[in-house]
């Protein structure tokens, strides 16, 4: 195996004997898509007019729960120096971080969406929609946490400043993902917020490895 | 195989505070350098300067392999075998894991007898949370010998080991010299083999 798929296969392996990660997201998505029912009350109408943009923001505020240990693990245990030493160039490494934490997160939350739409009374094909906005949409909300992670990664209780830098960053992703699934409903096609999100999505993959290495360089070195 | 490591006239400041400067040493294959002073001196920036991860404020450090020399930080990182102040395992991995993962990312095969050399062979499926901190040391000297690297950096090696584990450095470090590699220690106590030192 190379040092990618073995760093990628180590952190799906620490994430899934952990327990914080998966599990902890998909329970805060849940418990967030099961209260806001009831408070809005039994309005289905209502309910699923405003299904994409409860679930999208529900989704990226529980992926954003395990951020903040994106490297912080890596860093205070002194595995972060040792992988910085590897052949694996820490752009590599940033990104190998990012497919582990989305695959162990984002994935997982794309997943259970349609589960929770139900309860939202979101049709089908919405559904679907929805789905798909958040299988284009989350891979961006890791690759953006990485970079708010990498610059947290020296500060006592980053993980509290982590949401303040990452969330206006991310407001185009739940903006053209919600916006997909309320194109839907109300006739039209999701292409064009869709093919946005894609685009947002595919820019930051590819990005943010760069920006969370220079800053993971500089935590480093201080 | 590394010829030699020069640093010349290093500098490090950290803040306002000076620690070291005109700092200039030469290494050769087959040498290890004691880095040796009171706490706070500069022995850990020393070796993080040495790997890379801090930038001399002043001069410079060349890594000659063969014919070729290099001043640049993350070709000599290539190099280096890293023993800081944290061993870099993870809890929820059993040693064997570790030691197959570090083997993976540096690209090396795990060889599972390194382990009865520093005397984990009966903990190898045994998670790390168990360890006691001076098998967590002899682990991270495990994952030191499997990444096969022949510039060692190594802050306080003793630390956290008792007696036998001590030794068992030592033997480690003269056999690493032995085969032309190079050792370079932050330590307040003896290497135990011949060496150089370094007063900071």
């Amino acid at each position: 195996m190379s040092p990618f798929w073995t760093l990628l296969a180590r952190d799906l392996k620490l994430a899934a004997r952990s327990g914080g990660g998966a599990a902890l997201a998909l329970s805060f998505f849940a418990l967030v898509a099961t209260l806001v029912p009831l408070g809005v009350g039994a309005d289905l109408k209502l309910l699923s007019r405003i299904a994409g943009g409860i679930l999208w923001v529900g989704a990226v505020l529980a992926a954003l729960l395990s951020l903040d240990r994106l490297f912080q693990g890596d860093f205070e245990d002194g595995s972060l120096e040792l992988i910085a030493l590897s052949p694996l160039p820490l752009e590599m490494t940033a990104l190998a971080k990012i497919a582990a934490h989305w695959l162990s997160t984002g994935a997982a939350l794309t997943l259970l969406s349609p589960l929770l739409a139900l309860l939202f009374n979101l049709a089908p094909y919405p559904t679907l929609v929805l789905f798909l906005s958040l299988l284009i949409g989350t891979p961006a909300v890791s690759a953006v946490g990485a970079i708010g992670a990498s610059l947290t990664l020296s500060l006592k209780r980053g993980g509290l400043i982590l949401p303040l830098i990452i969330l206006p960053l991310l407001a185009p992703v739940v903006i053209f993902g919600a916006g997909a699934v309320a194109a839907v409903m109300d006739g039209f096609s999701p292409n064009g917020g869709l093919g946005l999100l894609a685009a947002f999505s595919l820019a930051a993959v590819l990005l943010s490895p760069f920006a969370a290495a220079a800053s993971v360089r500089l935590n480093l070195g201080s | 195989m590394i010829s030699s490591l020069t640093a010349e006239k290093l500098a490090c400041a950290r803040g306002e505070r000076k620690l070291f400067e005109q700092l200039s040493f030469r290494v050769t294959a087959g040498q290890a350098l004691a880095v040796e002073g009171a706490n706070g001196a500069g022995k850990t920036s020393l070796l993080r300067m040495l790997a890379g991860f801090l930038s001399p404020a002043a001069g410079r450090i060349v890594l000659k392999i063969g014919d070729a020399q290099s001043d640049d930080a993350e070709e000599r990182g290539r190099q280096v075998g890293w023993l800081g102040h944290h061993d870099g395992l993870k809890p929820q991995l059993t040693v064997r894991e570790q030691l197959t993962f570090y083997a993976g990312l540096y690209a090396k095969p795990a060889d599972a007898a390194v382990l009865d050399q520093v005397g984990l062979g009966r903990q190898a499926d045994l998670p790390c949370r168990y360890l006691s901190a001076g098998q967590k040391r002899r682990l991270a000297l495990a994952r030191l010998l499997v990444s096969q690297r022949s510039l060692w950096l190594l802050d306080e090696p003793f630390a956290a080991l008792d007696t036998a584990g001590q030794q068992l450095v030592a033997q480690l470090m003269a056999r690493h010299c032995g085969a032309g590699g190079i050792i370079i220690a932050a330590t307040h106590e003896p290497l135990g083999l011949s060496n150089e030192s370094l007063k900071l």
